[in-house]
Formats: C-alpha cells, structure tokens, sequence
C-alpha cells in the first residue's frame, strides 16, 4: 500500500467522487519457495536440470548435423528425412527449454512483490513547454537562417537537386511495355501442340469431354539448329500464349455473334491465363463446361464464350480462333483477338 | 545336299508342284497363325456367354439409374438420373465398378470410391456386356500401365506431364483437391496403376479424358511412374501434413502454434501457488 500513496504525490489524476472505493492491492502472501528452504532448493534444482536438459539437446543438435546423411541419398528413418526431423526437434527443444526455465525461475525464485506505477498525464507542464519553445527560437536566431537568405535558397535547391539522381535510377524500371501486352507469338496458320511432348493435334484425336494443355507450336520449332524460343524469352512469351483445348458437344455450345466460326466441330481453344491476376488455369469440369480459377476460385463457362460465372475475374476468358490446316493438323485463325491475362491501367 | 536339291529341280515342273506348294504355303500360315494369335479372337462363343452374365448382372444393379439397356435415364428436370453408357467402353465400367464408385449408394453430387461390390469376373462380364453396347476405350493391358522398370528420364517425364496436366485438380503431390459445388478431385494414394491409366482414357464424372492420341500410352505410363515414385518417396522435411498444402499447415499453425503460445501466455500471467506459512525469518 505504500507504493499506492507515494504515487499519488506525482499523480494529478482526480480520484475523489470515483464511486467505487478503489480496492487496492491485495495482501502479499509468500510462496512455498519463500519460506520453505527445501521447497527452494528443489525449485533451483529443477530450473537447473531444465537448463541442464537445453544443453544436451544443443549437443544432440550437433551431433545429428554430422550423423544424419543429406543430399542424394539422405538417411531416412520411419519413413523421414532424419536429418531434418531430428535438427529441428533438438534445436527446438533446446530453445523451448530455455524459455521453460526463465519462466520457472521467475514464478518460484524471482521476486514477486507486487509493485504500483501510477499513470501520468501526457501533458507537459506549462514550464517546461515555455523552455522548449525559447530554445527552439534561439536557435533559429542563432542560424541566422532568416538573415542569410543566400545560405537558405542555396540549401534548398541542393535538397530538391538530390531528386534528381532518384528519377534517373528508377528510369532503369522502364521501358514501358508499348503494346506487347496485347499481343503473343500467336499467328495465323500456327499449330496448337501439346505442352511438354510438342505433338500436334488433330480433331479425331480429341474426344468429347477432353482437355488439352497445350502452347503454339513455335516453342518447340528449331532455326538453324538451335530453338527459336529459349531460356527468359520463352518464359515470356509462355506466360501469355498458353492455351487449353477442350472438346464438348457442339450442341452444348453457344457462341455468340461473329464467333460462330471459332471452334472445329466442339472443339474450342482459350487463354489458360485467368482474367483476374494471371493464373494458369486447367481445372476443367466436362460435364458442366467450368473451368476454376485454383487461386481465387474465378469461375468461366467455357460453353458460353468463356464467361465469367463466379469470382473476383472482370473479364470473360478471351478465346482463340482455331481452324483445320490442309495436313489436318488444329491451327490458330489468328493471334488473341483481345489481350490476355489480367487487366492493366491503359485497357481500363 | 546337291543331290537333294538336284532331285527337287528336276520334280519343280510336275503338274502337281504347285498344289504341293500352295498346301504347304498355307499349312504354315495356319500353323503360325494358330500359334501367334491372341487366344480372344476364337472364343466368340464364350464372349457371347461373358455378355449374356453381364447383361444379366446389369440387369439387377445397374438398370434402375442406367436404364435397361443401358440408355441412360433422364430425370424431369433434364439432368441425367444415369448417364447412357452407349460408347463409355470396358475400360470405364472396370474403372467405376472395380474402385467401387459405381453402383452408387445413393445419387449425389459425385460418385465416391468405397468397398468393392463385384468380384473381378463379375466386372469383366458387365464391362463385356456394356462394352457390346457401342465401341469406347477397352481395358488396358497390363504393358500399357506397368511401369515397372522406368528409367529416370521416363519418371521426370512423367513429372512433367503431371504438372502440366493433373496438379490443378490433384494437387501438386497427388493428394487432391477440392472443387465447386461439393464435388473433389481425389487422392491418387493408393489407386492401382491400371485404374489411373483408365481414369485418364475415360475421364470419369468431372474429370476431362486424355484421349491416347492426345497424352500417347506411353506418356500416361510415364505419368504411373513418377506417381509411384512420389507415393513411394519418404517424407524429406518431417510430417507432410496429408501434402495439402496451406490448408492443413495453415491450420496446425493456427491451432497447434499459436495454442501453444497462448497456453504459455497464460502460465507466465497465473498466478502461482501461495503458502500459508509465515513469512522466513
């Protein structure tokens, strides 16, 4: 209760009227650590063995670092990489256990008097504010920074020329896109291949209720012995130019104007990058025609032009224009009729 | 020997040389043919007998959902209540019926693996019987989807292959996945090679099919083999958590982590035991 009355000599906070009488702090009861010296010792040996336990685990850690085979043929035991497993149990524990202890010693060996510290106001006294507002005028007299009006003007334009640097180093950002992000390598006459294996595709192949991940043909054609897409730029142009080809009943679909002529008999080829944040997109439901967005559940009925059913998308899928060429092979009508992906500010 | 063959030219010009070579030339065709042909192409009667079981079978189990002869029947709504299975083929009535989707417990939104209903001769006497219904995809053989002894080369293939086609539905480690509407993209844990290789020729309920002039036999075996490979690998980094990726880490670090350093929170701030001894002297 002392600590309670010598606060209040600092303390401005009113408490007369409070209607509730403030209870103060209970009285101080000792622990079992405080008055019985057995109690006590076996608290310190406990904190120690605690402590103690920490170490061996450090040890263990160190031991498992060397002992535990990584890389191409890792130990493996009950069916775990060991390695892993056991550096982070010992580590953990060792960590875990220090804590335990800290927070044992505190509970039974730290002192737990109770102590008050009372709330101030935020506000300074007027005295020390009268102090602090005279010695910032001094200074400012002082600077002569009012009288030397040279020493200003000057100072400024140096802190408005360090801008200058800062916009030259981020021109490096640039340059801006111009109009690649409305077009991809998409041409007339292109063949549609499967991804990863780079077969064409012909429409006997492809039955009703199938899905084709596939990429335009260029990515697997070679120009004088050496590809013609590689490394970043084939990445790019991957990013915007992946397809999917999906067969469904053409009596299921219904085109709307001008795209009457876009499909081989049910066969319908769109953008696999999703119209929200450019996710690619396959997970494709032949029975209802949808196909889901796995990162923001967008849905699109590909029966119905690509239409956005459900989710954050704003934009229907746009949908590639396939024919049959003269060798029978599926081929792009032309390039996307509208850009891909996600949309960006100058499409609005 | 020159005698032999002295003998044999001075007989080439009899009237009867050329019926002997005419028997003989089809003596050995019939013999090799006999030998090399597969032993299905002359049990036509048997065949009749297996659809005529199946039939029977189909009959009992299927025809409430499927119709009577397996003409699919419409519900008033227009939805399917069962599907035709004109043309579905062998391979997707051994896929169905032999991981025990079908016959269904009750209609829903899909299909559930369970316990097997039929034994295997039963279900190749229904997959025969729906197979005489229309031509579709038949069972495949056991070279088609036995991967067994894939290089490494054909297993990172495989890899490629999966990711490019499954991983959105399955999951990046074959584990599955959810989709709209009630209906999931199972586990492909535990699935034998052969139903795998059917799922991806028939493409059951949701699922799109790969046709084998699209994803070649050869590439859908690659595919088996890099998915016994992940089924079959250890867990490197410690429990996988069922590799469902934020969902089931998400969740054991909210409860699990975050418990736990609530619980701790709440030990640091009790108050401890309190003795009603006198203070030490």
């Amino acid at each position: 209760m002392s600590d309670h009355s010598t606060g209040h000599d600092v303390a401005t906070v009113d408490t007369v009227g409070d209607p509730i009488a403030d209870p103060g702090l209970h009285e101080h009861q000792p622990r079992p650590t405080d008055v019985d010296e057995r109690a006590e010792r076996r608290a310190e040996r406990q904190i120690a063995a605690l402590f103690g336990i920490s170490a061996l685990f450090a040890l263990l850690f160190v031991v498992s670092y060397f002992v535990f085979k990584v890389g191409h043929r890792p130990t493996i035991i009950g069916g775990y990489g060991a390695s892993t497993v056991a550096l982070g149990v010992t580590l953990g524990m060792a960590l875990l256990l220090i804590g335990i202890a800290a927070i044992q010693w505190a509970r039974k060996l730290m002192s737990d008097v109770e102590i008050v510290e009372m709330r101030h106001p935020a506000r300074s006294s007027d005295e020390d504010r009268e102090i602090a507002l005279t010695s910032f005028k001094q200074g400012v007299d002082d600077s002569g920074i009012a009288r030397r009006p040279l020493i200003r003007n000057s100072m400024l334009g140096a802190l408005a020329m360090l801008g200058l640097p800062a916009i030259v180093v981020l021109r490096d950002l640039g340059p801006l896109p111009g109009n690649k992000l409305a077009h991809t390598v998409w041409t007339k006459g292109m063949r549609l291949v499967n991804d990863v294996a780079g077969t064409p595709i012909k429409p006997e192949d492809v039955e009703i209720g199938q899905l084709i991940n596939a990429e335009p043909g260029v990515f697997f054609e070679e120009k004088d012995g050496k590809p013609i897409y590689e490394g970043t730029p084939l990445q790019q142009a991957k990013a915007k130019a992946a397809i999917i080809i999906v067969r469904m009943k053409p009596g299921d679909i219904t085109p709307s104007k001008g795209r009457e002529n876009w499909g081989v008999e049910g066969i319908l080829s769109f953008s696999k990058i999703c119209t929200h944040v450019g996710c690619p997109i396959s997970l494709w439901e032949q029975q209802t025609h949808h196909l889901l967005c796995p990162c923001h559940q967008s849905t699109f009925d590909l029966a119905d032009n690509g239409k956005v059913i459900f989710g954050p998308a704003a934009r229907a899928l746009p949908q590639l224009p396939i024919m049959v060429d003269s060798e029978g092979y599926l081929v792009a009508q032309s390039d996307f009729p509208e850009p891909v992906g996600p949309s960006y500010w100058e499409r609005g | 020997m020159r005698l032999l063959s002295a003998r044999l030219s001075a007989k080439r010009r009899s009237p009867l040389a050329g019926l002997v070579v005419l028997l003989m030339g089809l003596l050995v065709t019939g013999g090799l043919y006999a030998v090399l042909s597969p032993a299905t192409a002359s049990t036509s009667e048997a065949d009749q007998s297996t659809v005529a079981k199946g039939r029977a079978l189909f009959l009992v189990g299927c025809a409430s959902c499927h119709g009577k002869n397996g003409e699919g029947i419409v519900t008033k709504r227009g939805t399917q209540y069962g599907p035709p299975l004109a043309g579905v083929g062998a391979a997707a009535v051994d896929f169905q019926v032999g991981t025990g989707r079908m016959p269904m417990a009750r209609p829903g939104v899909q299909a559930q693996r369970k316990k097997v209903v039929y034994s295997p001769e039963e279900i190749s006497q229904l997959a025969a019987y729906v197979a005489s219904l229309g031509p579709g995809p038949s069972i495949p053989s056991k070279s088609e989807y036995d991967p067994t002894g894939a290089s490494n080369a054909a297993v990172v293939r495989g890899g490629q292959f999966f990711k490019t086609n499954c991983t959105a539905c399955h999951n990046f480690a074959a584990s599955g996945g959810a989709l709209p509407g009630g209906k999931f993209a199972p586990s492909l844990k535990g699935v034998t090679n052969k139903h795998i290789y059917e799922a991806m020729l028939t493409g059951p309920q949701q699922m799109p099919v790969f046709s084998d002039g699209v994803v070649k036999p050869e590439e859908k075996r690659d595919i088996i083999a890099y998915l016994n490979k992940v089924e079959s690998d250890p867990s490197y980094g410690g429990a996988s958590l069922g590799a469902l990726g934020p969902v089931s880490e998400g969740l054991t670090a909210w409860l699990v982590g975050i418990g736990a350093c609530v619980g701790f929170a709440v030990w640091i701030a009790s108050s401890s035991v309190r003795s009603k001894k006198g203070i030490k002297a």
